[in-house]
C-alpha cells in the first residue's frame, strides 16, 4: 500500500482554500479584501499605480482600495459589485482561491454562487450595525450551502473605540443563530479593514484580542478531512479507450474523485446498472497509484469488461447511494426567468444531465427569518425554497447534507440552456427548522469537503 | 508499506493535495467534461507558455489515447520566429492538427486595415471569430487566467458566446459546484478556461515540475530591443524601431509572449526555470503590467476587447 502523501517535497508544497466574502459595500467588504491582497503583499507595483491613478481621477483623496477589485466599467461608476469576482494570492503557509461575492439583498444567487465551492465564508459586520437582517441572510446561505468554517469579521471596530463589549455581544448572538443553523465551526474576529487591526497585522488597539487575525486563521483552518469517513463516489466522465497498437486493450473510465477514497482491488458497483466488479487498476495522471482519493482527477480500470460510460457512478458496492426519479431539494433560483410548477427542464447531477419536471414548489424560504411559505406556485431570482422533481431516469443521488459534490444538481431551461435553478437534494438545514420535508438520508450532520 | 491511518481533524495528513496538484485536477476535469459533451472543441494554440500548459494538461487528461482535439491559432504575422518553431515542433511531435486564421491574410484581402500604431493584437478577434464559425467549433479552450486582468477576474470557466462571439458580463451564468453548463443553440459556442485559477506563480511551477521545455525566449538572452512607452520592444520588420528610437543589445527574457509588437521584455539574468520562479516571486510587477501595452490602451480595455469577441 503507497502512503497517500507522494514525498516530503509534496508536504512542503502549500495546500489551497477557496473562500468566498459576504458582506456589503457598506460594510467594508472591499476595503477588507483590498486589505488582505495588500498587507499580504499580492498587489503589485502596476495595480496600486493604477489604483491611484483611478481614484485621483474620480477626486478621492487616498488610493481607494476598493478599485483593486471592481472590475467593470458599470462597478466603477456606480461603485457596486455586480457579480462574482476572483482573486488569488499566497502567502508562504498557503494558497488562496477568493470567490468574492457581492452582499446586496437582489443578489443572493451571486453569494451561493460562491459559497457553493467555498470551503470558508467571511461573514462581514459593522461593529456599529451588529447583526442585521442582511448578516443572518448571509449565515444561512453559509448554513445551507454547508460550508465547512464560517468567519464572522467585526469590522470598523475603530468606530466604536475597540470597545470588547460591542464585539462580545456580537460575536454572540451570530454564534448561537449561525450554530442553530448547523454551521460546524464559527470563528469571531474583530478587526478594522481600514486601519489594518486584525487583518494581517494583530491589533495594537485590541490586547483584550487573543485570536488569531483574519489571515492566520485563513492560513491555518484545515482544508482536508478524514476522508474515509465519507461516502466514496466516483462520477464517470470520460471513457478512454485508444484502441492503438501500443495499447489495443486499454479501457480507463476518466473523472473526479467526488467524495471519498478509492483503493486498488477494491470491490465497486456501477450505477444505475448494479453490475459489480473490483478496481484493476488507478492511474493518477501519468503514474499508477494504489490509493486515490477526492478530488483527484484520476483513470480507473475494471476487472470486468461491463459496459461504463459518461454518467454513470463508481462507488463501493458495500456503500452505494440510492437510485431515484423523485428529487426533494432546497434550491436558490438563479435565473430571472421563474421557475414553475408543470414546468419542463433538464436535470444535471454530476456526469449526467436528464429530462424532468418540476412537480410541486412546496414552500418559499425567507432567509431572513426562516420563515417558510406555502405553496408560492414560482420562484424567482434570488428566491430559496423547496422543490419536488420527477426525473426521466434514475439518478444516483446522495443527500446535500453527506456529500456536497454529489448532493448537487442544476436544473437547466432545455431551450436555450440558461441556468435556472442550484439544487441541494435532501433537507435543508443539519439542524431541522419547522416545515422541513424530513429526508432521512440527510440525518447524520456528516460534512464531505 | 504504510497504512492509512485516522488522522486527527486539523491536520493535512494524509489526505492532503498541493496546491498544484489540486489545480492540475481541476483543469482536468474541465478538460475532460468537455469532451465529453462538445462535439468539435479546439485548443487555442500559439506556442506561448500558457498554450504549451493547456497541451500538457489535455495529454495527460487523456492518456494513454490521443486527445480529442484539434488545435487553432490565430496567427498576427507578429510572432516571435522561435514561438512559430516551437508550435510546429510541437505539433508535429503529437501529431496532431493545427489550423490556423491568419491576420495577414485578413489585411492582404482588404478585410482589415493595419492599426496607427501597428499593434495588431486588437486584430485578432476577426479571424478568431471567422475560424470559430467556420470550422463549425462549439468550444473553444483558452488559456486565459482569471489573474492576469480586473475584466478576466470576472469570467467564468466555461464562457458562453453569441454568434458574434460576444461576451456579456451581465449575462453569464452562474458558476455552480463543479457542475459546468456547457448548452448552447446552434451558432453559439463556448469559451473554456481550464487554468482559470492559477497564477503566473503557479504556471511557472508547475512547468519546472513537469519539465515541459519552453521556447528559449523564455530565458535570458542577448536580444536587440529598443525602448517604446517604457517596454523593450524587439527590433524587427513589423514597425520598429521608428525613426527616434535606438536599438541596443540587453539580456533580457519574456514574461509572457503576444505578439512583437505588444509584448515587452525584462532585464533578466535568468537562464533556468528556477532562476525564473525566483525573479516572478520577487517582482514587484505584474505579468501584464510589466510587459504587455496591449492592456494598457483603458482602464477598460481588456473589458471592450472581450465584449467583442476577443479572449
Amino acid at each position: 500500500m503507497t502512503a497517500p502523501i507522494k514525498s516530503a517535497e509534496q508536504l512542503s508544497a502549500t495546500t489551497l482554500l477557496r473562500f468566498a466574502t459576504a458582506g456589503s459595500v457598506d460594510d467594508g467588504k472591499s476595503t477588507l479584501v483590498g486589505r488582505l491582497l495588500h498587507d499580504s503583499k499580492s498587489v503589485l507595483t502596476d495595480q496600486l499605480e493604477a489604483v491611484a491613478l483611478a481614484s485621483t481621477n474620480r477626486g478621492q483623496e487616498a488610493p481607494d482600495l476598493a478599485l483593486l477589485t471592481d472590475g467593470l466599467r458599470a462597478e466603477r461608476e456606480q461603485g457596486i459589485t455586480i457579480d462574482v469576482a476572483y482573486r488569488y494570492f499566497a502567502t508562504p503557509k498557503r494558497r488562496f482561491i477568493l470567490a468574492d461575492t457581492p452582499g446586496h439583498v437582489q443578489y443572493t444567487r451571486n453569494m451561493v454562487t460562491g459559497a457553493s465551492t467555498a470551503e470558508l465564508a467571511v461573514v462581514l459586520v459593522d461593529a456599529r450595525n451588529g447583526v442585521v437582517e442582511q448578516t443572518r441572510r448571509h449565515a444561512a446561505v453559509a448554513a445551507l450551502l454547508r460550508v465547512p468554517h464560517v468567519v464572522l469579521a467585526v469590522n470598523k471596530m475603530d468606530l466604536v473605540e475597540y470597545a470588547e463589549p460591542v464585539f462580545a455581544a456580537i460575536a454572540e448572538e451570530f454564534t448561537a443563530y449561525a450554530a442553530s443553523l448547523g454551521v460546524p465551526e464559527i470563528t469571531a474576529i474583530p478587526i478594522s479593514a481600514l486601519a489594518g487591526d486584525n487583518v494581517v497585522e494583530p491589533s495594537a488597539h485590541m490586547d483584550w484580542y487573543g485570536g488569531p487575525t483574519v489571515l492566520e486563521h485563513l492560513e491555518t483552518v484545515p482544508v482536508s478531512h478524514d476522508l474515509t469517513a465519507c461516502h466514496a463516489r466516483f462520477p464517470v466522465q470520460y471513457v478512454i479507450r485508444p484502441q492503438s497498437a501500443e495499447h489495443p486493450d486499454y479501457r480507463g473510465y476518466a473523472g473526479q474523485i467526488a467524495a471519498g477514497v478509492f483503493r486498488v482491488g477494491e470491490t465497486v458497483s456501477v450505477l444505475p446498472s448494479g453490475r459489480t466488479t473490483t478496481i484493476e487498476g488507478i492511474d493518477a495522471l501519468g503514474e499508477s497509484v494504489d490509493i486515490a482519493w477526492a478530488p483527484q482527477s484520476v483513470t480507473i480500470r475494471l476487472a470486468d469488461d461491463i459496459d461504463v460510460s459518461r454518467g454513470d457512478l463508481i462507488a463501493p458496492a458495500s456503500d452505494v447511494p440510492a437510485t431515484t426519479q423523485d428529487v426533494e431539494a432546497t434550491v436558490c433560483h438563479v435565473a430571472d426567468q421563474p421557475l414553475t410548477v408543470g414546468q419542463r427542464v433538464l436535470l444535471k447531477h454530476t456526469t449526467r444531465t436528464v429530462k424532468a419536471i418540476v412537480k410541486d414548489i412546496p414552500s418559499r424560504l425567507t432567509l431572513d427569518d426562516l420563515s417558510q411559505h406555502p405553496a408560492p406556485g414560482q420562484l424567482v431570482a434570488n428566491d430559496i425554497g423547496r422543490v419536488v422533481v420527477r426525473t426521466a431516469e434514475p439518478l444516483a443521488l446522495d443527500a446535500y447534507a453527506a456529500s456536497r459534490r454529489t448532493g448537487s444538481f442544476l436544473l437547466i431551461d432545455p431551450a436555450d440552456g440558461t441556468t435556472l435553478t442550484a439544487g441541494m437534494a435532501g433537507a435543508s438545514f443539519s439542524a431541522v427548522t419547522a416545515q422541513d420535508t424530513e429526508d432521512t438520508t440527510a440525518e447524520d450532520a456528516e460534512w464531505d469537503f | 508499506m504504510t497504512t492509512v491511518a485516522t488522522v486527527p481533524e486539523g491536520t493535512d495528513h494524509p489526505y492532503a493535495l498541493s496546491h498544484l496538484d489540486s489545480l492540475e485536477s481541476e483543469a482536468v476535469h474541465i478538460f475532460r467534461e468537455v469532451a465529453g459533451e462538445f462535439e468539435r472543441p479546439v485548443i487555442l494554440f500559439s506556442g506561448g507558455k500558457d498554450s504549451i500548459l493547456m497541451l500538457h494538461l489535455a495529454l495527460k487528461a487523456f492518456a494513454p489515447a490521443p486527445i480529442p482535439f484539434t488545435l487553432l491559432h490565430v496567427d498576427t504575422g507578429h510572432n516571435f520566429p522561435e514561438v512559430l518553431e516551437y508550435r510546429d515542433r510541437t505539433v508535429e511531435k503529437h501529431g496532431l492538427r493545427l489550423h490556423v486564421a491568419s491576420v495577414q491574410d485578413y489585411i492582404d484581402a482588404g478585410k482589415l486595415r493595419e492599426r496607427p500604431d501597428g499593434t495588431r493584437n486588437p486584430l485578432q478577434t476577426v479571424p478568431l471569430t471567422e475560424a470559430i464559425q467556420q470550422h463549425r467549433f462549439d468550444a473553444v479552450f483558452g488559456g486565459g487566467r482569471r489573474d492576469e486582468e480586473k475584466a478576466r477576474a470576472k469570467e467564468r470557466v466555461f464562457s458562453l458566446r453569441d454568434e458574434f462571439s460576444q461576451w456579456d458580463p451581465r449575462r453569464q451564468r452562474p458558476e455552480l459546484w463543479q457542475l459546468y453548463n456547457g448548452r448552447h443553440a446552434p451558432g453559439e459556442h463556448v469559451r473554456v478556461f481550464p487554468i482559470s485559477n492559477w497564477t503566473e506563480l503557479d504556471v511557472w511551477q508547475y512547468i519546472e515540475r513537469e519539465g515541459i521545455e519552453l521556447p528559449q525566449i523564455y530565458f535570458a538572452h542577448e536580444r536587440e530591443v529598443f525602448n517604446r512607452s517604457g517596454m523593450w520592444l524587439t527590433a524587427g520588420d513589423w514597425g520598429g524601431p521608428k525613426d527616434h528610437e535606438t536599438v541596443e543589445t540587453r539580456q533580457v527574457r519574456y514574461r509572457t509572449v503576444g505578439d512583437m509588437s505588444c509584448t515587452g521584455a525584462v532585464d533578466s539574468d535568468a537562464t533556468t526555470l528556477d532562476a525564473v520562479i525566483t525573479e516572478i516571486a520577487a517582482s514587484r510587477l505584474t505579468e501584464r503590467g510589466a510587459t504587455r501595452a496591449d492592456d494598457k490602451m483603458s482602464e477598460a480595455a481588456m473589458e471592450d476587447r472581450k465584449r467583442e469577441g476577443y479572449f
